[in-house]
């Protein structure tokens, strides 16, 4: 088995934050792996080390063998960064900036061109690759920043948050697009704050939190240990809240919740919601509301880790950081 | 984390020994081609990747005609206001000022273009366009450089532009054996020592927070010591203590310098001044510009 990633006790210091604290990470050649976790967790720095734009405090990383930090020229021809940091100059047209990278990346001005326009028509760009990108919707600038790191042919590409701030449909076209680069054999290391995001498209999923990683696994080991789906009851009258707790209790390994008058639990599998209703209806409970949704990021990390992922605050660190 | 250790152990050894190998087999087993990777950029390759990215920095004004306005009919709006305006009663005539204030005025242009690489490069940190850049197997010098060839490109524009629009204006060039080389001089004179300068304001755009902030110091600093020199008017009317800087004022001994190979006047001295100010300048801010811009870019 060949890794195309492996980084080994990643550390990196902001001042006094410690935004990176012992990271280990090992991609499989042409696999995607997902990197979730909130805001301020690590996960830019993480792929900031890797595309060698940052030099970690302590630990080491390699990309197909080259070490980012003495090797980082090496790593850089090999890889592509798409991400919140890295995007397109605004007031060139989409062509130009995919040409200004082709040149600037050794291709001779024609098959720059033909490039810029191979990727222009692969990302349905064909019809603004003349337009100014300040004028690019949300969706198709983030199409241009992927083909923008694609230019170069890279074999690892790193994608940081792709899809975040994107409607529904992009984001399915986003999906998309990393599957086909996937099915052409990159590997690719995706930062997401989207459990179902990671779901989607990763094969190895790694939940960090506050620099370290907090668990580890392929999407439906990760669902399977911290509960995929969330069941919400509330029953109709306040007082049978502790028997709705004592009806629950048998279906989860992790405490249930409770939020206002609505018990919540993580639970594995849509199979439990009939079982539910049948210990609902025994204990002679009268339940005014009972739904079932995917888990959010915070409810897995609220299973995995017994505390809440801190999405407020923390986001500006990482800004900051970068 | 079950996954990760074993991985650690079986791929310990492509650390150690021959990382060159270990890349070439990752590559292989997903039936790429075999990629013969380059040890670093060469000299020529980093020039190149330079001209690119000036051409870069130039091709924005096609996308926005406005830029050109402003480094074109800008310094020839200063340059009809000053004559006409203040030329009488600062000069005596509005002829005679202009032969005093165009190499003052190209002077100050120039010191003001460096404001631009300054926001520039302060946008480009900003909005990302430089991790793009960094995240790809170019030069490190290619970025700044590049931006800073743009500028001095515009600034030798706009100098041309004054000195034509001065010579219909009825500038005259001083008499005398040598004098279109005198031109050439001054030509030369204002680039190196404006490219000097330009390194403080690329340390600048480095430790500011965003272009605004840029822009912000750059008028609270250029404003001044442009207007404190004799730039625009002849120093004797000003009180001691501001006569005693102006002499010392980089912008004065430029505008003299100017003035030497333009018009008349010793040139010998401030040409050999302003040299050594923009040595200076470039001993002094290019080691710390570029430090900068290697921490934070």
């Amino acid at each position: 088995m060949t890794y195309s990633i492996i980084a080994e006790g990643l550390v990196k210091r902001f001042g006094d934050t410690v935004a990176l604290d012992g990271i280990d990470l090992a991609v499989r050649t042409g696999s995607v792996l997902g990197l979730l976790g909130p805001n301020g967790a690590g996960k830019t720095t993480a792929v900031r080390i890797l595309a060698t734009l940052v030099h970690p405090d302590g630990g080491r990383a390699a990309v197909c063998g080259h070490d980012v930090v003495s090797h980082a020229h090496q790593v850089r021809q090999l890889t592509g960064l798409t991400g919140q940091y890295a995007s397109a100059d605004n007031t060139l047209t989409g062509f130009e900036n995919l040409t200004l990278i082709g040149r600037l990346t050794g291709q001779s001005r024609p098959d720059a061109k033909a490039r810029a326009r191979e990727l222009l028509a692969g990302f349905r760009l064909t019809d603004a690759g003349d337009r100014a990108v300040k004028t690019y919707s949300g969706g198709m600038r983030r199409r241009l920043d992927l083909a923008a790191s694609l230019v170069n042919r890279p074999r690892v590409l790193y994608l940081d948050e792709p899809t975040t701030g994107l409607d529904p449909l992009s984001r399915n076209e986003m999906w998309d697009v990393v599957r086909g680069l996937t099915a052409a054999g990159v590997t690719v290391l995706l930062t997401t704050q989207y459990l179902e995001e990671a779901d989607q498209l990763a094969d190895e999923i790694v939940v960090i939190d506050h620099g370290t990683v907090i668990a580890t696994g392929t999407p439906e080991e990760l669902k399977a240990r911290a509960g995929a789906l969330t069941l919400g009851v509330r029953p109709a009258l306040a007082e049978d809240l502790p028997a709705v707790l004592a009806a629950v209790a048998g279906f989860t390994r992790s405490d249930p919740e409770v939020r206002a008058t609505t018990v919540t639990i993580p639970v594995s599998g849509e199979d439990v919601m009939p079982a539910v209703v049948r210990r609902l209806e025994d204990a002679g409970i009268r339940v005014a509301e009972l739904n079932l949704r995917g888990s959010t990021l915070d409810e897995v990390f609220l299973s995995l880790t017994g505390h809440r992922a801190e999405e407020a605050g923390t986001a500006e660190l990482e800004g900051s950081a970068a | 984390m079950t996954t990760v250790n074993p991985v650690m152990d079986s791929t310990d050894s492509e650390y150690t020994d021959g990382a060159e190998d270990a890349g070439a087999g990752a590559l292989a087993e997903t039936g790429a081609l075999a990629l013969a990777l380059a040890p670093r950029v060469g000299p020529v390759e980093g020039t190149w990747q330079t001209f690119s990215l000036a051409w870069r920095t130039l091709v924005q004004i096609r996308h926005n005609p406005v830029e050109l306005i402003d480094f074109s009919i800008q310094p020839v709006m200063f340059l009809l206001l000053f004559t006409y305006v203040f030329g009488g009663a600062i000069g005596g005539s509005p002829h005679a000022y202009l032969i005093f204030a165009l190499p003052g005025i190209i002077v100050q242009n120039s010191l003001f273009t460096t404001l631009n690489t300054a926001t520039g490069l302060s946008t480009d940190l900003k909005e990302g366009f430089f991790d793009r850049l960094r995240s790809l197997p170019i030069a490190r010098f290619a970025p700044l450089a590049g931006r800073i060839l743009a500028d001095i490109a515009k600034q030798a524009w706009a100098a041309a532009m004054l000195l034509a629009i001065g010579a219909i204006l009825g500038f005259r060039f001083g008499a005398g054996a040598g004098r279109p080389l005198g031109a050439l001089a001054a030509f030369g004179l204002v680039l190196v020592c404006t490219l000097a300068i330009s390194w403080a304001l690329v340390l600048v755009s480095m430790l500011a927070a965003n272009p605004e902030k840029v822009q912000i110091f750059g008028f609270v600093v250029l404003f001044p010591l442009t207007f404190t020199s004799d730039a625009f008017v002849r120093t004797a009317s000003m009180p001691g203590w501001l006569q005693a800087w102006s002499k010392a004022n980089p912008v004065s001994i430029l505008s003299d310098a100017m003035r030497g190979l333009l018009v008349s006047g010793p040139a010998a001295r401030p040409v050999a001044e302003s040299l050594l100010y923009a040595a200076a300048f470039t001993l002094v801010f290019a080691p710390l510009a570029v430090r900068a811009f290697k921490r934070r870019a």
